[in-house]
Parts: structure tokens; C-alpha cells; sequence
């Protein structure tokens, strides 16, 4: 259910290993559906700053905002902008819709891989 | 409906101006508008008859119950809107010399006094025009407060989680930080994490009492004092006023600041929205930082000045002064025995709305409350899957406008019912059969309360279309 | 009982005995004692309906309403179109609450949805809010959309009306945004300084068209200027003047604010007014406040809604630009009917009127010794001159039931609007012509 090929945070973020050493960073299929129907992204510039545990976007619904944490510690080298127009892309294709692109990433020690994600998310 | 830009015909239009009775003056082309100016066009009785089928469209306080929590959906007297349209309240320039205002700078004064008494304060100001506005106010005053006593790095506001969200985001507004504490499992502050929280850092606490769950905190005066042992200053949410007027006082209570809403507590219409008046209520010490018209009576009459050491105004002018005649008036017709019989009814409706649906509904706090209750649904949306929404929009089709939904946060599928002194008894029964009927139809029917509303003039409306796709105003090319 | 209390005393009982308390008191036992108020209010007895009407009115009879207004400075007496008093007395419209349940408010959405349309047509801007409090606020909620991580500084002209300049002012201490006052010259404000002063951390320049010595500014530069240093411009706009005026838009400005007030409003001793707030589409997420916008309903019928909500204070709570939650909906709804009674023709005519009046009166005025202009160039429906005896002429022509200029520190402030006529102004010169010659 969850792609084996990618780590995950325990606030519902993913993060896809890219061959250039950079990261994808999204929210999981848990994370949107919980969230909603979502309307809006605010996502960072690049060349900002993200660290792990702490927030680097938010997403709104109707009627809630959240905070997206960064799984990782870098540098925003990207930011999908197609997401301000689509916020939707993030419901319907999750894994596709990344919202950032971190370079000189620092660690992946506390992400979990699919099985273990998986089983976090049973313990809900 | 159509809109008005949808009626009329192209060079229809109603003559109002005159011709110009002197030269006409062609200002230099550089100044003049280029793009075409599109406004409706329609006559006066076409124009006259939209805005009737608008109102239709809207549920005001007289078309039916309106247990709104927390806004206090009084009825509104006609008296205080025939005050406020005498002309020698309407005609007059704010920046009139003195002696040509000494009526309007009674009216303030009186007004600020009757509000200063209601609410144990020793000064008031009329100048903020919301509640929200009257919050910053406040919070400035505390602000310079601090400043004046060298105590600048108590930058941090301390504010329950079960809070109205303006009172954080007025405290960011005036450059102090949040430290949200939990509420205790009665609702009311949990004193312990109170005392956890306050420190060096602290500049105060922003707290309604009774709070937002309709409980009077019976903590109340360990609570100001803690803030107040630690350094901080306590700021009173006036949002739930109308439950303890002349019964006990804000001020008495232990707090320094205070806003009140006039369109709440004082029965000043809510316009759909505004205009409304936050007056700001202060202890003697914060006086001299008020914002606004300070009036003073000498031998020659009143006059208007401004406070010594004023944090600066928060609107162009004095206040929203035509809604302060309507509340003035309200207090004079009310007097000292009115006030105090408002809220006593007030607090004898909620309790009496609530005895009579606790059996079904499950209480939040079941506790004596004051002018308001607060129900969860959680039980019956689980049960049923009908949520606190479906059963507002149940309400819908029966002529009953729904409670405050989701607020307090910390109460999961929360209605919040405050049915206000100005229900009679008759029309409380008469919501309490709908709200009895529409818990049963939850568990008999439950798709038809999904399907609800089908009497209103629109349907459930695509709220994630609106926002995805926001169309903020008419296509004039379409 | 004088409260709007309708339930009787029997029913009080009955009510007391369902919730198993024996008196009202008894539901305030959750308040220590000490604490309960153990004395009366000192408030006087209350009144019946037509002794506070004979007080009341006896209060607004001490003050003095002048027949004619020469004063604007903020507040600007225009002729209110019968039609905007009996909609605005609605009684729905008057008494509803925030539309919250969009099936039944419909109508005070859809009127708010053509109100921001028609600010959004006055100002040439693509997105407007519901309102907010005055021009004064809407000025200085304007900053707070402006700045951004690493724009952090507001600067403000010296030529706009100071009761805003004071209000910017607050808002600017309470987050702590530096601000920066541009200085005037020759009543408008100085290009020169305005390029001295902006730098890359700029958020913000604010102007005011025309500004508050009546004058219109060259609003093109001073937006190249702001523009140029990478900053937002924001313009505060007069309505009335936009019937003929060049727009915001298309001077440039990013952001379009301004007092709605002479829209359908009486001036009423400054309150309640209007502020409006229209931006480009870009920033139209940072307008503070209610924003309504179109959608359908579940059978597709056209329908309203308060939209883009998560940007505001009850849900974004600590996080949110602004604290504002309500709006001005009963006053945006009254410049909605005056703009729609008036319309394009109606609204240029009133526009015309105030500045050919204006035009006229200065004529007369400076025809008069020791009356003169005090800035050179283009002006609205307001300006400035000389006054010799500032303090004698005011007074005789306020016993003539005439409300003069505004007194500032650069000379008398006056102002005309269309309801002033021809005679009138012809009286009022003619009795400071007279007082001067004394």
C-alpha cells in the first residue's frame, strides 16, 4: 500500500532518495486523507533552509490549516509550483506531487521505511 | 437570483445630480480615468425591488431563533435605530469645533461611564470598532504598559486553547508571542498549567469568563492572581459579557483590560457583519495610554482632548459613534435594574434549553452554565454519521438559524447555543422540538438530514470549488 | 420589565423548576461570593421608550448642525440617494449576523459579492475584500499584506491624511515594522526623497490620491519610484474622485484602499465608515478579512460563500496576518446601493460637481486680499489657502451657520462637494470677504 521505494516521518511526510543525492518531499496518502479536500499550498522559496521536525509549508482546506514538517535537514533547491494552482494533485496523486526538493541532505535516521510506516499507521 | 449587474438596461439611469450651477472644471488629461467605469444600470424601482428580493434571502434576528454561541443574537430595539438617525447625530463632522459637539461628546462620556460601571473598569474608550479591534486596543495598552516600566521583554501572551482565534492572532498583531495552554477537563484553566507557563517572559493572559464552553471559571481570582504574582496584566474577552452584568464585574474579578461588544451585550445590530463597536475598558493605572476622544468636563463645558502618554489611535476618528447611541440608548431604556435582569434571563434560558435536551444530547460540561452551553456530537455523529453540521443544516429547514459550529476547538462536534434573554419561553420549547426531532431523525432517517437543506434558497453549497477556483467578482466580458 | 425580557414570571418559575434550581441566583453559584456585585449598579433607573427618546434627542440637540459644510479633511457630507436609506433600514440586513450559514444568507453574500465587484470596477484592481473598518484601518492592514521575510520596512507620505498617518502609525508599533514618513513638497509628496529612501528591504510606499491638502499627486513615479526599489505600492484612493479620476490600477498600485464613507454614509461624528481594500490577483490571498466568492450548489444553482478562509484569524489563529473577523457588510452594502443608484453617469456627475464647485470657491476665495492658494498644480474637490484671521472668519461663518475649512498648519483646508450650491458658496466668500475687510 505504501511504495517501498520511499521513507516516511512520523507527522506523514515521504521522502524519495533521488540518484543526484537530492530528496523529493511529500505528503502520504494517510496525510491527505486525513487533511481533506485541500485548496491551497504555501510552500517556501528556494534556497531556504528546512529542518528536520519543523515546518516548512502549510495546506489548507475549507476549513483547517496544517503545518508540513520536513522529514529531512537541507536546502529547498525546488519548489513544485504546479501545486498552486493543483493543490488537488496532492490528493489525488500523492507520490506524484511533491512540494519541495532538498539538496545537501543531512541524515535519514529517523524515517521509517513502508513496512514500519505502515505498522505506525495501524497504531493510530 | 439575478445580480444587479444582471438587471437594467445599457443608459439606464436615475437622475439624481443636478446640472452644474457653476463652471464646469476639465482637469488636466493626465489625471483623468482612461478604462470604462462599470457600475449597474437600472432604475430606481428595479434597483429598489433587487435589493427586497435580496433580503428575503438573509435570516435576521426577527426571522427566527438564533441560538448563535457566542454572538449574542439579542433582539435589536427600534428605539436605539431612531436615536441613531437624528440628525444631530448623523449631521455633524468629526472635526467640529468643540462647542459645536457638546452633544455627541456627552453621548461619549455618558456612554463611557455606564460601560466603565457594567464593567468594574475606572476609564473607558469608544474608539475600536470590533471586538477584534477592541482585543488589539487592549493589548497595545498592555504593551506600552510594560514599556513604560521597563519591562519590554515580556513579550509572551498566555492564551487557553479553548480561546476565540482572534485573541492570538490580535496578541501577533502587537508583536507578543503565544503560549497556548490546555484547558482542564472541567474546560476551565488548569491551574497548574497555568502556573507552568507564567514567568519572567510573561505579559499577560487573554481570558473570557464565563469561557467559551459557557462555564463560569470558579478559579477566577487565583487565576488573575497568578498572572498577576508572576508580572503579567490580565485581559478580559468581553465576548461573553451578557451572562453577568450587574451580577459581577470584570474589573472585580481581577482584570486590568477589557473590550466589550456593543452588538453583543449592548443590542446594536450586526449589519450581516458590521459595523459593530469593541469599546475598551481599562483600570485607572492604563488610563493615560488610551487611544481616541478622552472627554473632560471644565466650567465652560466638555471638551475633547487626547490621553497623555495615548498609544496612538486605531481608527481615523472617535469610534463607531452611531452604533454607541444605540447601546447608550439600550443602557438609559435598561437602566440599573434592566441590566442586571438581562443577563439573569439570559442565563435562565441556556440552563433551561439545556435541562430540556441533556436527555438526548450529550452535554460538553454537564454543569449549571451561564448564558450559553456548548453539546458534543461526537457520540451520534459515530453512531450515526451525522455530524454537528448535518444537524445545523437540519436546523436550516426549520426556520431556525443553527448554533456556532465547531468552536471551542477543544469540544469535538460542538454546537454552541446561547438563545439570549430575548427568547420566550414559547420559541425556546419550540426549538427544542426540532432539536429533539432532528437527534431522532439521526438515527431513523439519517440520509434526509445529509440531503438538508432542501427549503433554503440554495442547496449545500461547493465550498472546496469556491476556494480552489476563487471567482471574487462579476465578469463583466461574460 | 424594561429588559425584552417577554417570558412571565409564572413561566420564569416553570423554567426554574426544569432545571431543579430554586431561583435564578442559584445558577451564579459557581461565582466565589466575595466577588458578586452586593449593591445596585450605579446606573439610573431605567426609562420608558419616550423618556429616552425626549433624553436622548435632548443631547443630540446641543449639537449644531451646519447648513452647509466646508470641511472635509476625512469626512465628506455628499447628498445620500433616498433608495440607500430604505435598503439600508431593511430589517434583515440590518440585524443578520456574519453569513456563516450561506443557505441562509444568500443575500448578504451576493450583496457583498457585487460590492467587491463594483470596488474592484471603481479601483481598477482585480480582487477586493468585504471591508473593513475606515480608510484609516484599511491603510494600515495594507502594510501587513506588503511584508514579506525579507521586506520588512513601510514608508509612508507625509501628504497622506495624518488621523491615517496615526492609525499606520499603531498598527506599525504593534508588529514592529519600521516606518518611514517621506517629507512634502509644495504639497505633494517629493519624488526625490521617496528614491533616497527606498532600499532592497522595502516593503511598502503608501501615498494618497488626492491627498490630504486636496492635491493629486504624480502617482506614475512615485509607484516607478516604489516599484523600481522592488516595493509594493499602495494607494489610498477617494471614491468619489475615481467617477473621473485616473484608478489605482492604472497609476500602477498594487494595492487600492481607501474611506468608503462618502459612498451613501453620513459623516456622523466619524463613525461608522467604510474601508475598502482592493489588490492585484497576486496578492489577492494577502487582503485581509472576509472574502466572499461564487460557486454552485449541490444541483448547480448559482450560489455564495465567505471563501479562501484558511488564511483567517479563527483558523490560522497565532499564525494569521490580521485579526480582523468581521466586516463593515451593512456600510459596504450602502456604497454598493449608492454606486448602483448612482452608476457610471450618476457617479462622474457627482465627481464633476465637487471638483467644479471646488474650482469655482477657490476662484472666489482668492479673489478676496489676503486669500491665496498655498500649492500650485492639479487639485480635487479640496485645497488649501491663506487665511488671514483664521480663527475670526471660521466663527462668523459658523454663526452663519456655515462649517468653514479645516484649520492646519499650512493654512484653511477647505472643502466642496456637490451639495454645496452656488449661492451658498457665494455667501460664505462673501461673508469672509467681509470679516477680512473688518
Amino acid at each position: 500500500m505504501y511504495p517501498k521505494d520511499l521513507l516516511y516521518s512520523k507527522t506523514h511526510e515521504w521522502v524519495k532518495k533521488n540518484e543526484d543525492g537530492t530528496v523529493y518531499v511529500g505528503l502520504t496518502d494517510f496525510a491527505q486523507s486525513e487533511l481533506g479536500e485541500l485548496v491551497f499550498v504555501n510552500l517556501p522559496e528556494e534556497g531556504d533552509a528546512v529542518t528536520a521536525e519543523e515546518s516548512f509549508a502549510d495546506v489548507e482546506s475549507v476549513k483547517a490549516v496544517s503545518d508540513v514538517n520536513s522529514p529531512v535537514t537541507g536546502t529547498v533547491i525546488a519548489v513544485n509550483e504546479e501545486l498552486l494552482d493543483a493543490p488537488q494533485n496532492i490528493n489525488e496523486q500523492p507520490y506524484d506531487a511533491w512540494l519541495i526538493q532538498v539538496g545537501d541532505v543531512e541524515g535519514f535516521e529517523d524515517l521509517m521505511d513502508a513496512d514500519a510506516y505502515e505498522a505506525f499507521i495501524a497504531e493510530q | 437570483m439575478k445580480l444587479v449587474f444582471e438587471r437594467g438596461l445599457e443608459g439606464q439611469f436615475q437622475k439624481i445630480m443636478p446640472e452644474c450651477d457653476v463652471p464646469v472644471y476639465e482637469g488636466s488629461d493626465a489625471f483623468k480615468r482612461e478604462g470604462k467605469l462599470n457600475l449597474p444600470h437600472l432604475s430606481e424601482n428595479e434597483l429598489s425591488r433587487h435589493y427586497t428580493e435580496i433580503a428575503k434571502r438573509v435570516h435576521g434576528v426577527n426571522d427566527g431563533f438564533y441560538p448563535l454561541g457566542s454572538c449574542t443574537m439579542k433582539y435589536n430595539p427600534k428605539i436605539n435605530e431612531d436615536m441613531a438617525a437624528l440628525t444631530g447625530f448623523t449631521g455633524i463632522h468629526p472635526l467640529q469645533p468643540t462647542y459645536s459637539v457638546q452633544g455627541c461628546l456627552e453621548a461619549l462620556k455618558v456612554t463611557e461611564e455606564y460601560l466603565a460601571e457594567i464593567a468594574g473598569m475606572d476609564a473607558v474608550t469608544l474608539q475600536p470598532a470590533a471586538g477584534a479591534h477592541g482585543e488589539f486596543t487592549g493589548l497595545l495598552l498592555i504593551k506600552k504598559y510594560l514599556e513604560s516600566i521597563g519591562a519590554a521583554e515580556r513579550k509572551k501572551i498566555i492564551v487557553p486553547d479553548s480561546a476565540h482565534g482572534t485573541n492570538p492572532a490580535s496578541a501577533v498583531m502587537c508583536g507578543f508571542e503565544i503560549v497556548n495552554i490546555p484547558s482542564g477537563e472541567d474546560g476551565c484553566v488548569d491551574l497548574e498549567a497555568l502556573k507552568k507557563a507564567v514567568g519572567p517572559d510573561t505579559a499577560g493572559l487573554m481570558l473570557t469568563n464565563p469561557n467559551t464552553v459557557g462555564v463560569f471559571d470558579k478559579n477566577i481570582l487565583q487565576i488573575t492572581e497568578i498572572v498577576h504574582e508572576a508580572g503579567g496584566l490580565c485581559y478580559y474577552d468581553g465576548a461573553n459579557l451578557n451572562a453577568v452584568m450587574g451580577v459581577v464585574r470584570p474589573g472585580d474579578m481581577g482584570f486590568d483590560c477589557i473590550h466589550i461588544n456593543l452588538h453583543k451585550t449592548f443590542s446594536t445590530p450586526h449589519g450581516g457583519g458590521g459595523p459593530g463597536s469593541g469599546p475598551v475598558g481599562c483600570k485607572a493605572f492604563l488610563a493615560k495610554y488610551l487611544p481616541g476622544i478622552r472627554v473632560a468636563e471644565l466650567e465652560e463645558g466638555l471638551v475633547a482632548g487626547t490621553a497623555e502618554e495615548t498609544m496612538g489611535n486605531v481608527k481615523a476618528f472617535g469610534g463607531n459613534f452611531l452604533v454607541v447611541i444605540k447601546a447608550m440608548t439600550y443602557i438609559m431604556t435598561l437602566g440599573r435594574e434592566g441590566i442586571p435582569e438581562a443577563s439573569k434571563n439570559a442565563v435562565l434560558n441556556a440552563n433551561y434549553m439545556m435541562s430540556r435536551l441533556k436527555d438526548l444530547y450529550t452535554m460538553a460540561y454537564d454543569v449549571t452554565c451561564m448564558h450559553e452551553f456548548v453539546m458534543t456530537l461526537d457520540k451520534l455523529h459515530k453512531e450515526t454519521g451525522i455530524s454537528a453540521l448535518d444537524i445545523a443544516k437540519g436546523l436550516l429547514d426549520n426556520g431556525i438559524h443553527p448554533p456556532t459550529m465547531y468552536f471551542p476547538l477543544i469540544v469535538h462536534e460542538a454546537l454552541m447555543i446561547e438563545p439570549t434573554e430575548t427568547e420566550s419561553k414559547e420559541s425556546i420549547d419550540a426549538a427544542v422540538e426540532v432539536f429533539r426531532n432532528l437527534y431522532h431523525m439521526a438515527y431513523e432517517n439519517p440520509e434526509a438530514l445529509h440531503e438538508a437543506p432542501t427549503k433554503t434558497p440554495v442547496r449545500r453549497l461547493d465550498e472546496v470549488r469556491a476556494a480552489r477556483t476563487p471567482i471574487l467578482k462579476y465578469d463583466f466580458n461574460a | 420589565m424594561g429588559s425584552y425580557v417577554p417570558t412571565s414570571p409564572a413561566e420564569r418559575e416553570e423554567m426554574l423548576r426544569s432545571i431543579g434550581v430554586p431561583t435564578v441566583e442559584a445558577l451564579y453559584d459557581n461565582v466565589p461570593s466575595e466577588m458578586l456585585l452586593s449593591r445596585p449598579l450605579n446606573l439610573p433607573e431605567g426609562l420608558s421608550e419616550l423618556e429616552v427618546a425626549n433624553k436622548v434627542s435632548a443631547i443630540a440637540e446641543k449639537n449644531i448642525v451646519f447648513k452647509t459644510v466646508l470641511r472635509g479633511a476625512g469626512a465628506y457630507r455628499h447628498h445620500i440617494p433616498s433608495i440607500v436609506k430604505s435598503v439600508v433600514n431593511k430589517e434583515q440586513l440590518v440585524t443578520a449576523y456574519t453569513p456563516y450559514q450561506a443557505e441562509i444568507s444568500q443575500g448578504i453574500l451576493q450583496s457583498i459579492f457585487e460590492y467587491q465587484t463594483m470596488i474592484c470596477s471603481l479601483t481598477g484592481m482585480d480582487v477586493s475584500n468585504a471591508s473593513v473598518y475606515d480608510g484609516a484601518t484599511a491603510a494600515a492592514e495594507s502594510v501587513a499584506m506588503c511584508i514579506e521575510r525579507k521586506k520588512t520596512k513601510a514608508y509612508i507620505s507625509a501628504t497622506v491624511n495624518p488621523a491615517y498617518l496615526d492609525v499606520v502609525k499603531t498598527y506599525c508599533y504593534g508588529s514592529g515594522v519600521p516606518l518611514t514618513i517621506i517629507p512634502e513638497k509644495n504639497g505633494v509628496t517629493d519624488p526625490e526623497a521617496l528614491k533616497a529612501a527606498l532600499a532592497g528591504d522595502s516593503a511598502c510606499f503608501i501615498s494618497q490620491q488626492p491627498n490630504f491638502y486636496g492635491m493629486m499627486e504624480d502617482a506614475a513615479a512615485l509607484g516607478e519610484i516604489t516599484h523600481g526599489a522592488g516595493a509594493k505600492y499602495v494607494m489610498i484612493c477617494n471614491p468619489i474622485s475615481l467617477g473621473i479620476c485616473k484608478t489605482p490600477a492604472e497609476y500602477g498600485a498594487d494595492v487600492a484602499v481607501g474611506e468608503g464613507q462618502p459612498l451613501g454614509m453620513p459623516i456622523a461624528f466619524g463613525g461608522p465608515y467604510l474601508g475598502f481594500m482592493a489588490a492585484k490577483s497576486q496578492m489577492a490571498r494577502k487582503l485581509p478579512g472576509r472574502i466572499v466568492g461564487q460557486t454552485v450548489d449541490k444541483e448547480g444553482k448559482r450560489g455564495f460563500v465567505l471563501t479562501l478562509q484558511a488564511r483567517e484569524q479563527h483558523i490560522r489563529r497565532e499564525k494569521a496576518s490580521s485579526n480582523i473577523c468581521s466586516n463593515q457588510a451593512l456600510c459596504a452594502l450602502t456604497a454598493a446601493v449608492y454606486l448602483s443608484a448612482m452608476g457610471q453617469k450618476g457617479l462622474a456627475q457627482a465627481a464633476t460637481l465637487c471638483t467644479s464647485k471646488a474650482h469655482y470657491f477657490a476662484q472666489q476665495l482668492c479673489a478676496i486680499p489676503g486669500v491665496e492658494m498655498v500649492h500650485e498644480g492639479e487639485y480635487f474637490h479640496e485645497f488649501v489657502t491663506t487665511l488671514p484671521k483664521t480663527e475670526e472668519v471660521l466663527a462668523e461663518l459658523e454663526s452663519e451657520g456655515i462649517l468653514g475649512g479645516y484649520p492646519t498648519e499650512k493654512g484653511v483646508l477647505w472643502c466642496v462637494t456637490e451639495v454645496v450650491t452656488k449661492a451658498e458658496l457665494d455667501r460664505a466668500a462673501a461673508i469672509v470677504k467681509e470679516v477680512l475687510a473688518r
